[in-house]
């Protein structure tokens, strides 16, 4: 990784990318679906079996490092990438407590209208 | 991983009952615990403020979408990262937002409502939350307590 692209990414690390948005596609869900193992893969182990580019692939993973789903990590002279289950768990909370605040204010509605 | 929020509750009550706890304003604020300055109109924004003890500083601002007598009621209303000064924001045009739908629908005791809140793709990764999380532990914590105490001096 060059200075400038290493540069790059800390500076993506401060805004992270909405976690759903970097899932709402198919090839990245593939993507995670491969990596979510905890097994670090390269570029080439993750383009093997698919229809696209290495290209492709590499932009498709730019977006789920943004969005901090994947991380690359350095293995000699290649670069891996790996599942951070981070983002997936923080965004899944977040879901929790806006759907436990709707069972609270379904619970008041059921009692308002029965009474 | 879902990317919305669905709830369906049985109520014991007709449809029209329903709806008016959903649709007028001063209904809705009663069991939702906000204080709406107005009536609900499509294509407008309700504003207001919250009621509910300790977020009482919380504004409400929601636009309303869809309202079809007695069948569907839809608002898109803003999220926010934080209640807690310095970093509850008091402009709400920037933060995102997600669209909340009421289904209603006619059963042989009384009403199924359905609600659904969509759209938390545009939710950043970062948001916990905190504040309102540390509460809830404290509380948690504070009922083991209490229990445990009870348990030792009965």
């Amino acid at each position: 990784m060059s200075r400038k692209s290493r540069r790059r990414v800390t500076a993506q690390r401060q805004a992270p990318a909405p976690v759903f948005a970097a899932l709402g596609d198919k090839t990245r869900l593939l993507l995670v679906a491969k990596l979510c193992g905890g097994q670090p893969r390269s570029i080439s182990q993750l383009t093997r079996g698919s229809r696209l580019t290495r290209q492709a692939i590499t932009k498709h993973l730019r977006v789920l490092e943004r969005a901090e789903i994947v991380r690359s990590v350095r293995a000699g002279r290649e670069s891996l990438f790996e599942f951070n289950p981070k983002p997936m768990e923080e965004i899944k909370q977040y879901l929790d407590f806006v759907s436990e605040q709707w069972d609270q204010a379904l619970a008041r509605l059921k009692s308002f209208v029965e009474t | 991983m879902e990317n919305r929020i669905e709830k369906r509750i049985e109520l014991k009550a007709p449809v029209s009952r329903v709806w008016r706890a959903l649709t007028d304003y001063r209904e809705f604020g009663e069991w939702f615990r906000v204080k709406l300055e107005g009536p609900f109109v499509p294509g407008q924004i309700s504003r207001g403020h919250i009621t509910y003890p300790g977020y009482e500083h919380v504004k409400w601002e929601a636009v309303v979408q869809k309202m079809e007598p007695e069948r569907l009621f839809s608002f898109t209303w803003p999220h926010v990262k934080s209640f807690d000064p310095p970093d509850y924001p008091t402009d709400y045009s920037k933060q995102p937002t997600t669209l909340v739908e009421f289904r209603l629908e006619k059963t042989a005791t009384g009403t199924l409502l359905q609600v659904t809140e969509s759209g938390f793709e545009s939710i950043p990764s970062d948001w916990r939350l905190e504040a309102v999380r540390r509460n809830d532990g404290g509380w948690t914590e504070q009922m083991k307590n209490i229990e445990s105490y009870v348990a030792q001096k009965p």
